[in-house]
């Protein structure tokens, strides 16, 4: 009976199948693009090939280091940053006892994950713009303004910030979750013991979500190479490109807009297949240390 | 919960209070900002005096915005993009994930179809590639290039298919007793089951369409076919991160229209914050209920 429907349901994946094979797959073969001396008027097939030229004439290029070391930069500092600043204030809200209290601040602090790049960017670059709020404390310091978004040593640490605060509340709710998986009785049975607050955290919390870390921590390795392009496109200028400009802000504006096909292509695919091994060695950690499996 | 009588504990109690009310207001007080800015006198809103109320309360840039027909363009575009593509989205992972929930034996080959699904999750050509594709299918300044070029959202059939997986089988072998082939099943035992992941997966498509901005920009060529992330990205935050040394930030401040501006911005929020209470109860199940249970 059930040969039958196997007919079915393979006839139910054709549409799905369609699409992944029209957007996902198929722009896969495009990668021949960065062995080739692409001319749009000759078509893919048509176009010189040239071997490894693209990926030499890559490394020559000082831009190359410059975009890695930012792409890593900010990467790493957004991955230390939404690790430790969700779990602390997941410790710290779990510490809070009043039940509807704790729920309006975890109502609060999800929504800036919710909205797009773009509404922050123009939010944050007018709080920071020179004559705004942020300068206007300065002012009142007795603080000459800054250009906040100008100032290419900044511009990391201003990236990675935004980012927490807009990730934090999200990124808490998976360790909320673990928390308030641990087992109340091992609290109690502490309490009677004579343990007070911080002896419960160091020793029953803290083991109790080590797993949960150490997960977050394992899977997000996989994704050093995304430093953010939608926020980063959104807020950088000129002025910082040299701390600021990542991979793909860089593939779009000399690939895209400077049309640099091949070069552009070049580097995706680079970036592409680096961040798949990171990303398999990632998931085989998080498989052995935690178990974890995506299906 | 524990309670501590100590001392030390009621301070620590007090200042995690002060302290969340603190973060709380530091997640919202930006948006608010924003608000105050549209609702607030042109040249005050240069001047930088706004701060945590209005100054010169007047709804003239909301009233600018009702005229502004390039605005309600996008706005539009925007619409289409998504009840198109979270109707194309959802429909093609419940199609994929149904069938990909069943065992090996039950659907033979189903190993491998996982493995290029998971695969086309993990790798992608790139943008160029990507661009170009879309070129040869004639779906730049097309709507249904905003609506089709995202592809499959792997990780949203991951999610469906764990759900489904975890039905007990019982559910499914009454519903194969009483005569209903694959389809049946699906639509009138499965789908109903699976409504709270899929009200999650759809809350979050529908979120994803909307603050989508780059696809816009990238496959459309005039500003009457961009969506409104990209059309606000464009008349908003490229200017002003153009403008940003003292001198022309100075000479910009006495041309452009802050408290227009914050307006777009403040719109493009609303439907977002409309929907938020909602996605509240289910994304946090939503995002337990997909995980692999063995």
């Amino acid at each position: 009976m059930r040969n039958s429907f196997v007919k079915h349901y393979y006839i139910m994946m054709i549409p799905g199948f369609l699409l992944l094979l029209l957007f996902n797959i198929i722009p896969m073969f495009g990668i021949v693009i960065a062995f080739k001396d692409f001319n749009p008027g000759l078509g893919i097939l048509q176009s010189e090939w040239v071997g490894l030229e693209n990926f030499q004439y890559m490394f020559s290029l000082k831009d190359t280091l410059s975009i890695l070391y930012n792409t890593f930069f900010i990467a790493t500092l957004k991955i230390i940053g939404n690790l430790i600043v969700p779990l602390i204030f997941a410790l710290l809200l779990n510490e809070i006892r009043h039940i509807k209290f704790k729920g309006a601040v975890q109502t609060i602090v999800y929504l800036p994950h919710f909205l797009s790049w773009v509404i922050l960017s123009g939010i944050l670059l007018d709080i920071f713009a020179y004559k705004g709020p942020v300068n206007s404390i300065r002012a009142a310091m007795d603080l000459g303004p800054i250009v906040f978004f100008a100032q290419a040593k900044l511009f990391p640490f201003l990236i990675t910030g935004s980012d927490v605060w807009k990730e934090f509340g999200f990124n808490a709710v998976i360790y909320l979750a673990a928390l308030t998986g641990i087992d109340e009785s091992l609290y109690e049975a502490s309490a009677i013991d004579g343990a007070r607050r911080m002896k419960r955290l160091w020793h029953i919390t803290m083991p109790g979500i080590r797993t949960t870390v150490v997960l977050l921590g394992v899977l997000a390795l996989g994704n050093v190479l995304n430093a953010g392009f939608d926020q980063v496109f959104n807020l950088y200028n000129p002025s910082v490109y040299s701390t600021g400009d990542i991979i793909d802000t860089w593939v779009y504006r000399i690939g895209l807009l400077g049309m640099q096909y091949s070069l552009a292509t070049a580097v995706g695919l680079l970036k592409s297949a680096v961040g798949f091994v990171l990303i398999i060695i990632s998931y085989i950690m998080a498989y052995k240390f935690a178990d974890y499996r995506i299906f | 919960m524990v309670n501590d009588k100590s001392h030390g504990s009621r301070i620590f109690d007090s200042a995690n209070i002060i302290l969340m009310l603190f973060i709380s207001i530091l997640c919202l007080l930006p948006l608010w900002y924003t608000f105050c800015v549209s609702l607030s006198d042109k040249t005050a809103a240069a001047g930088g005096i706004v701060g945590l109320f209005p100054v010169g309360f007047n709804l003239s840039a909301y009233k600018t915005i009702m005229k502004e027909s390039a605005f309600f363009n996008s706005l539009w575009i925007s619409l289409q993009r998504v009840v198109g593509g979270t109707i194309v989205s959802i429909s093609t992972t419940v199609l994929l994930a149904y069938p990909l929930s069943k065992t090996k034996r039950e659907l033979p080959g189903r190993n491998i179809l996982m493995w290029i699904l998971v695969f086309c999750m993990l790798f992608n050509g790139g943008l160029i590639p990507w661009y170009i594709t879309m070129q040869g299918l004639h779906l730049t300044n097309n709507i249904w290039g905003l609506i089709l070029g995202g592809g499959v959202q792997v990780f949203n059939v991951i999610l469906v298919m764990n759900f489904v997986r975890n039905i007990p089988k019982s559910i499914e072998e009454a519903a194969l007793v009483d005569g209903a082939g694959p389809w049946r099943t699906l639509f009138e035992v499965v789908l109903p089951i699976s409504l709270p992941v899929l009200a999650t997966v759809t809350l979050f498509t529908i979120v994803y369409h909307w603050n989508e901005f780059f696809q816009g920009l990238v496959l459309m060529s005039t500003q009457d076919k961009y969506p409104l992330q990209t059309y606000i990205q464009q008349l908003v935050v490229v200017v002003s991160t153009s403008n940003i040394t003292k001198e022309q930030a100075e000479k910009m401040g006495k041309l452009s229209n802050q408290t227009l501006n914050s307006a777009k911005i403040f719109i493009a929020m609303v439907p977002v914050l409309m929907i938020y209470p909602f996605m509240q109860k289910y994304f946090i199940t939503g995002i337990t209920l997909g995980a692999v249970k063995e």
